[in-house]
């Protein structure tokens, strides 16, 4: 089932057109990765699917983006889209508090108060972010004396916390090292049974360990979107081979 | 871009077109020393198949090393993954060519039971073949892949003929036995080289398209 499609899509920042007629299904509980050069369009898109371009001043977006047939640049509740559809960053961002405060966060501000119930959910999400083990002694440790991995993991079970259906990442293992980088992907792995991913990856051995579905990007343009050990064996538009065998350019 | 890579990958190509070379050169030589009972020929084959050997060793090595320090993907991979196919071919020709070598040196030198014309076409016919099939890899020629991949029922009907002649040639004297088992031999093994040459065929024809031509015929 296709949980979001996007539908000639354009994205401009003033007059520089960042996205051009982009048309994409992403299917549910799949990993999609997006690839390409820097300035592709590749993070633009993914954030323009919970509307994150929002905030940029002199974005226009045209075309449908429609997650479960709904568009959600229509009447859609835009922190609703957002609690919908997660994000998480290239890099760590806790917010200075405790561990249990950086999960519980969110169900708080969509109105969980009950103790019993946000304990439930803050053990439940840091199991999801496979760092439950790492930290269940210490919940009231400041989120920010982690570790890198464990603060992108805890960036992970605090955006599973309030029950997403699609969960974005940018680049969520470039400041990390090659051991958080592996659990991290394996956590991808493992979410995939719940969750529909995005990821935007600038490695592109990640790009074929973890993801189902590749889409390469170039100026703006989908250039290639199939199953992912396709593109990485047999692309069929050479831009693509170019760029994944590094002869881009 | 990627400079060092791809002169690595010009490296690997040479190499493998230097052991299609050697393992053709073999399967000429084992030919002459067959057709005219050349014993000393015979051992040039013999030996010629330690270098084979050692060639493909560096081979592997070079395709191994390449994959660990260059991750390659898409039409890299392909020919990557292909040469290390390719070469275990090679390798299995060099060997029959060795073993054909061998049986020749123990070949009684009283005369020959019958004329060598199906078994000298079959000869000329694998050796057509791997020249083909290795030229096909250096040209990146799909048809010439294809063409060898359908030549190979050439050389499968030659050793159906000559393994009747030689049942027949048994029947009509035992004395006939000794000879007759051993060219059936050297006719099973250029069917075999016939086979492996086919592989290679069909792993240019993978490394350029990313499809397999057909069903793998032999797994030995």
């Amino acid at each position: 089932m296709d949980k979001i499609k996007i539908e000639n899509l354009d994205l401009f920042y003033g007059e520089f057109q960042a996205l051009k007629n982009i048309n994409m299904k992403l299917k549910e509980n799949m990993i999609t990765a997006f690839i390409g050069p820097s300035g592709c369009g590749k993070s633009t898109l993914l954030k323009s699917l919970n509307r994150m371009n929002d905030l940029i001043e002199g974005c226009r977006i045209s075309g449908k983006v429609l997650l479960d047939n709904e568009d959600i640049y229509g009447s859609i509740d835009v922190n609703m889209l957002r609690k919908r559809v997660g994000m998480v960053f290239q890099k760590p961002n806790p917010f200075p508090m405790s561990i249990y405060d950086n999960i519980a966060y969110g169900p708080r501000t969509h109105g969980i108060k009950s103790k019993s119930k946000l304990d439930d959910i803050v053990e439940r999400s840091l199991r999801a972010g496979a760092i439950w083990d790492e930290v269940k002694d210490s919940l009231n440790k400041n989120a920010l004396q982690l570790s890198g991995g464990q603060q992108q993991r805890i960036c992970i079970a605090r955006a599973l916390a309030v029950n997403p259906e699609v969960l974005l990442m940018d680049e969520p293992t470039s400041a990390l090292d090659p051991i958080s980088t592996l659990k991290i992907e394996e956590l991808i792995q493992e979410l995939k049974k719940e969750y529909t991913i995005v990821i935007v990856t600038h490695n592109m051995q990640q790009a074929t360990r973890v993801s189902d579905k590749t889409a390469f990007f170039l100026l703006g343009e989908v250039i290639e979107y199939t199953d992912t050990e396709k593109l990485f064996s047999t692309p069929k538009d050479k831009r693509t081979e170019d760029y994944i065998t590094g002869r881009f350019g | 871009m990627r400079s060092r890579f791809d002169r690595e990958l010009d490296l690997l190509n040479n190499e493998l077109i230097e052991m299609g070379s050697l393992v053709e050169k073999s399967i000429e030589n084992v030919t002459q020393a067959l057709i005219n009972r050349d014993r000393e020929l015979a051992k040039v084959v013999i030996k010629a198949d330690e270098e084979i050997d050692m060639l493909e060793n560096n081979i592997e090595s070079r395709c191994l090393k390449l994959i660990l320090q260059q991750h390659p993907v898409a039409g890299d991979l392909r020919l990557i993954s292909s040469i290390l196919k390719m070469i275990t071919d090679l390798e299995r020709i060099g060997d029959q060519a060795q073993d054909i070598g061998e049986i020749i040196l123990t070949l009684s030198q009283e005369d020959t039971i019958k004329d060598l014309i199906h078994l000298s076409q079959m000869a000329k016919a694998t050796t057509k073949m791997v020249r083909e099939s290795i030229d096909a890899f250096v040209n990146r020629d799909m048809d010439l892949a294809n063409q060898v991949i359908e030549y190979d029922d050439v050389v499968d009907d030659l050793f159906v003929i000559i393994k009747d002649e030689l049942i027949s040639l048994i029947r009509d004297d035992v004395g006939n036995g000794e000879q007759s088992i051993d060219f059936l031999m050297i006719a099973k093994y250029f069917e075999r080289i016939g086979d492996h040459a086919q592989n290679i065929a069909e792993w240019v024809v993978f490394s350029i398209t990313g499809e397999h031509a057909g069903e793998r015929k032999i797994q030995d």
